[in-house]
């Protein structure tokens, strides 16, 4: 059953300005509403708790990707399409790309937004690992000013932000990488459109002398949100890609996952895949 | 209690004016207040593709579109592809090539094939299961929906 239509009110504010000033006015009480792609399904299903939504969708200032200081600048409200069709996005982050193509379908994809996929905070999110693995920087917006979060401390817990009730997800910034770079994206899900995440994992390392002389790795869908696996990390970062430690790379993702059993796959299975995915990577990375 | 709202849609080329819940579905105001019911509910998720309509120019789910973000946006629905009696070359294409079955899908599928003919006249097999990726066929007529899209296509026209 859906929820009870009258129960539920939306509000069209005229200007950013005045959105985020009702957002301080009742800090919390008004859910922001981007494309909908998520917070929809959650309606039809009857499940949605908040019923008082405030609509983004119209602000120009929330939209457009802009290339300033060394980094690729996404307005919250850029859609899955626009990752897809973007000159800047397939030659710097080819990353966001696959993960955008890899969201639902095209429907789904003209719709959905980047902010809204980072402030959903669903630990199953496609976009994420990427951002994670570039280095992403969350800018807030509030009544107060706006400030930067680094994407990796931005997830503190399932559906747990740094993101204060009267702050908006403005804008995501992406520093462009430099350098000799590796990009790697998988997603493994049950086809490949409209399927929600058994486990993601995404990795951009730059290469140095033959070295991994920097390197991220995000993974979706095997923690209560979108993380970094530091401690793989850790024990690639340094080494030379004619012998990396690929066995001890595996072993150490046991520490930064912590996968659970639920209806699209097993805890065990996540594991074992994630840690393949990881496998992959590397044997991709290593003939570099 | 939240008050009705007023809004004016433009679908298939007309003005309409509808007073209605301010978290009103796109799908419900086509359907209910515009009695264009050739727009399906299916699953209610943005899985199924059976509520496919175009909101200007790109296919999006109706199902997961409030009918306010809609105001001023153009959108096609499946009776809006024919042109009084004459059929858009993909609709023709369908009938001629089976491409309908039971015919729930089939206002979904027109849509999508509309979109990807517009972006991409003349598709492989692949572009075409992508540019369908979101649409489900539960009798499973793939085979001949992708036979109607590429004779469509072959006829060098876009739908609309």
């Amino acid at each position: 059953m859906r929820g009870y239509l009258p129960d539920f009110d939306v509000c069209v504010p005229a200007s950013l300005g005045e959105a985020l000033a009702l957002m301080a006015q009742a800090p919390g009480t008004l859910t922001p509403l981007a494309g909908g792609t998520d917070l929809m399904v959650v309606y039809n299903a009857g499940r949605l708790k908040a019923t008082r939504f405030l609509d983004l969708s119209s602000f120009e200032e929330l939209r457009g990707i802009r290339e300033e200081a060394g980094a690729l600048t996404f307005g919250a409200l850029t859609t899955f399409t626009e990752l897809r069709e973007c000159r800047a996005v397939h030659q710097h982050f080819p990353n966001l790309v696959k993960s955008a193509r890899a969201t639902g379908a095209l429907a789904i994809q003209n719709r959905g937004t980047l902010g809204g996929n980072i402030a959903n905070a669903s630990p199953a999110a496609d976009t994420p690992p990427s951002l994670l693995a570039y280095g992403a920087e969350v800018e807030l917006r509030s009544v107060r000013g706006s400030r930067r979060v680094a994407y990796d401390r931005f997830h503190l817990g399932y559906k747990a932000m740094d993101l204060a009730p009267d702050e908006l997800v403005a804008a995501i910034h992406v520093p462009l990488p430099t350098g000799r770079g590796f990009h790697y994206f998988r997603k493994v899900g049950t086809r490949q459109a409209q399927a929600i995440s058994k486990t993601c994992l995404a990795a951009y390392a730059r290469i140095e002398d033959g070295c991994v002389a920097e390197l991220r790795i995000g993974v979706g869908s095997v923690a209560p949100a979108p993380i970094r696996a530091r401690h793989a990390e850790a024990v690639l970062l340094g080494q030379p890609l004619a012998s990396l430690p690929m066995a001890a790379a595996r072993e150490a993702l046991l520490a930064d996952i912590s996968p659970i059993d639920d209806i699209r796959a097993t805890a065990r299975y996540r594991s074992v895949v994630t840690r393949n995915v990881l496998g992959h990577m590397l044997r991709e990375l290593a003939t570099l | 209690m939240a008050d009705r709202i007023d809004l004016t849609l433009k679908v298939n080329g007309a003005d309409h004016r509808v007073s209605v819940p301010p978290f009103a579905r796109l799908l419900d105001v086509l359907r209910e207040d515009l009695r264009l019911t050739g727009t399906k509910e299916g699953c209610g998720e943005g899985e199924c593709g059976a509520c496919t309509v175009l909101l200007n120019g790109r296919v999006v789910n109706s199902c997961l579109v409030p009918a306010v973000q809609a105001q001023g946006a153009l959108v096609v629905t499946v009776e809006g592809l024919a042109e009084g009696e004459n059929l858009s070359s993909l609709q023709a294409a369908f009938l001629t090539h089976n491409g309908a079955q039971c015919g729930f899908c089939t206002p979904g599928m027109l849509l999508s094939a509309t979109d990807l003919i517009n972006r991409c006249p003349h598709p492989s097999d692949d572009q075409i299961r992508d540019g369908l990726s979101g649409n489900l066929c539960r009798c499973t007529g793939y085979a001949k929906i992708l036979d109607s899209v590429h004779a469509a296509a072959a006829e060098g026209r876009a739908a609309r």
